[in-house]
């Protein structure tokens, strides 16, 4: 199968549901001019103009707010972020309008926008580029969130999103953009609301999305040295959670370990953590663990960012400790 | 006055029936039939009812805490808001809403909004829509003088100009926002003076005449319609009543309420004007009056006798089920 980048991905997925529903229309700051950030929006302008590939002012509650007047106007809007770290300054928009829009106006509208969001942290961005703040949004009903781990998710959920009715969240890693993957030619769809088992492995299951994914899978192969086997899953879809992928995994394995590189404090391996204490604990054979970047806000100097970043060993020091 | 007889009706009727609906609700509400919070238009008839009398159907709008007004004069159903208002499975959100939380997909009428300011880039949205589409829609937002020192208002209206969207920003300036006088909190004279900061036309006119009203949308509204861009139209007005029933109004005295309600009441003034000019009849507005208080008294009673929301309904349209592909 061809390889093909992450950013690249996402530009397919665009570039067929533009060419497709002439609904859809994609709007953010320098994204078109300048072709986004991560260069994940090159070329759409020149195949869809400027009115639908459109440079906004810098006014993220304008944005976002604009995106749900769209939506509720009758277009299938595509909002960008920037960084998420800019949804901040939209969580009206987000949590009070599009997420609420729908059931407080009794089901007489839909909502039909895709929010994306760069995340993560990349190249010493400091405390307020470098954020993964996936796990707020798990608190809001009426949102669904994704955040896929390599390309051909990252354009079959776009296009899964962009189709969808809900609004959707879309949280793409930035050190991601430029990663390669297989690709199917032929059009495919991920499924919202499905997580995968990447591996197979029976000792212990790893849950992870995102980023921290492929940590994850260098955990498991490390792992693999110690006698230890371990099932990883791809939960892709955030809300909702696919918990029949993961209490079939954990009712098999007996051990789960949960890794993301947003914060561990209330993040959702919390949220994953709790959901299993409360449904499955008599299946457990160890304590749950999470894995997640420390308490801080994400430093500047690459001395100290990697620090409190989670890495590879952190997840097999969490499985060791419970297998 | 340059208005057919069958216009002057109109205005009455809207402007009339927003006076009685929301008297009524005000009753209701004291008489404990009614949960929650409400927040009263009386005294702002004439904004509604003057803008809304230049809009289509498929035109849009979006309102405020203070919606009944408006949606009444989009021409929505009274009915479905006095259930809505009352928590019924028969309003417009099935009861999920409520009186801050009213909207009616069907006449472009994009709901009322319990956070101020909250509603400009939503009409902003609805403008751009209607620009990508081509077609000649405009959107009109409804905002107060309170939530016009939100930062949504710069981003909405600078949006809105640089990409001249079909948007009219119409200031409903009754003087207080919340308990707080409108002179404390904000540097103009006007807020229709910070126009000049994006552009756009500002206009000023006087809130409780439905011509003055009336005409200054016109003039907006053609523009936005003909590809003109935005305007900011400020109304100026008077809140009659408190920020919401209940409120015990320690802010101000009875006094400059009862002052202003007599020397200003929008439906008092076109009464005036109508019979001065004989252009209606004493017995023309008797009649209105007569037909719009059976349409209250017949929503109120479709709300009293309609049910509340099962328990079963709690999680149903929070998401769509499904999609196009899923």
């Amino acid at each position: 199968m061809r390889e093909i980048t992450f950013s690249q991905a996402t530009m397919e997925a665009m570039a067929e549901e533009m060419a497709r529903d002439e609904r859809v229309f994609l709007m953010g700051e320098d994204i078109a001019r300048q072709g986004g950030i991560f260069g994940q929006f090159k070329s759409l302008p020149q195949q869809f103009g400027f009115d639908r590939v459109r440079d906004t002012p810098i006014s993220e509650t304008a944005i976002v707010g604009a995106g749900v007047g769209a939506a509720l106007a009758g277009m299938r809007p595509v909002v960008d972020m920037h960084f998420v770290d800019f949804i901040t300054v939209a969580m009206d928009e987000v949590v009070n309008q599009m997420a609420k829009i729908r059931y407080m106006f009794g089901g007489q509208c839909t909502v039909p926008v895709v929010l994306r969001a760069p995340d993560g942290a990349a190249r010493s961005a400091a405390a307020q580029h470098s954020q993964s703040l996936e796990s707020w949004f798990v608190h809001v009903p009426g949102l669904k969130v994704v955040i896929p781990s390599n390309p051909a998710d990252a354009k079959g959920l776009l296009k899964a999103a962009i189709r969808d009715d809900n609004p959707v969240l879309y949280f793409e890693n930035k050190d991601l953009f430029g990663k390669k993957g297989p690709v199917p030619e032929d059009e495919f769809f991920t499924p919202i609301g499905k997580a995968k088992v990447v591996q197979e492995g029976t000792d212990v299951t790893i849950v992870s999305y995102s980023i921290m994914l492929h940590k994850a899978l260098d955990a498991a192969e490390q792992l693999k040295a110690d006698g230890i086997s371990a099932e990883v899953i791809d939960l892709r879809t955030i809300v909702p959670i696919d918990k029949e992928t993961l209490f079939e995994s954990v009712k098999k394995t007996k051990h789960l370990v949960i890794a993301h590189e947003a914060t561990k404090n209330g993040g959702v391996g919390s949220e994953l953590a709790a959901i299993v204490a409360e449904e499955l604990i008599d299946y457990l054979d160890g304590p749950i663990r999470r894995v997640g970047a420390d308490f801080v806000p994400i430093p500047f100097s690459p001395a100290l960012e990697p620090l409190m970043l989670p890495q590879v060993e952190d997840i097999v020091g969490a499985v060791k400790e419970i297998c | 006055m340059d208005f057919s007889e069958e216009q002057l009706q109109d205005f009455y009727r809207v402007m009339f029936t927003i006076r009685r609906f929301e008297e009524k609700v005000n009753e209701l509400f004291l008489g404990g039939e009614i949960p929650g919070f409400v927040h009263l238009y009386i005294g702002e008839e004439a904004i509604a009812t003057g803008v809304m009398a230049n809009l289509r159907k498929t035109d849009y709008i979006t309102s405020t805490h203070r919606g009944h007004g408006h949606t009444i004069a989009k021409g929505a159903d009274l009915n479905r808001m006095m259930a809505e208002i009352f928590g019924k499975a028969t309003g417009y959100c099935k009861g999920k809403g409520g009186s801050m939380h009213i909207a009616d997909f069907t006449i472009g009428m994009l709901g009322a909004n319990g956070v101020v300011g909250g509603g400009y880039n939503l009409a902003v949205g609805a403008g751009l829509a209607a620009k990508l589409r081509g077609q000649d829609q405009v959107s009109v937002c409804f905002f107060g003088d309170g939530a016009s020192n939100r930062g949504t208002f710069h981003e909405g209206l600078n949006m809105a100009a640089a990409w001249k969207l079909p948007v009219i920003f119409v200031c409903e300036n009754n003087q207080w926002a919340s308990t707080t006088p409108y002179r404390t909190t904000t540097s103009v004279e006007n807020i229709a003076d910070r126009a000049t900061g994006y552009g756009i036309p500002g206009v000023v006119v006087d809130g409780n005449n439905v011509f003055a009203v009336y005409e200054a949308a016109q003039a907006a509204v053609e523009r936005a319609r003909s590809g003109g861009g935005p305007t900011l139209l400020e109304t100026k007005t008077y809140r009659i009543k408190g920020h919401f029933v209940g409120d015990p109004e320690m802010y101000r005295t009875r006094e400059e309420v009862q002052q202003q309600f007599e020397t200003n009441d929008p439906l008092n003034n076109f009464k005036q004007a109508v019979l001065n000019a004989n252009s209606l009849t004493e017995k023309d507005l008797e009649e209105i009056e007569t037909a719009v208080q059976a349409a209250i008294e017949e929503a109120v009673d479709f709300a009293r006798e309609s049910p509340f929301p099962k328990p079963e309904e709690l999680f149903e349209d929070l998401y769509v089920e499904g999609g196009e592909t899923l």
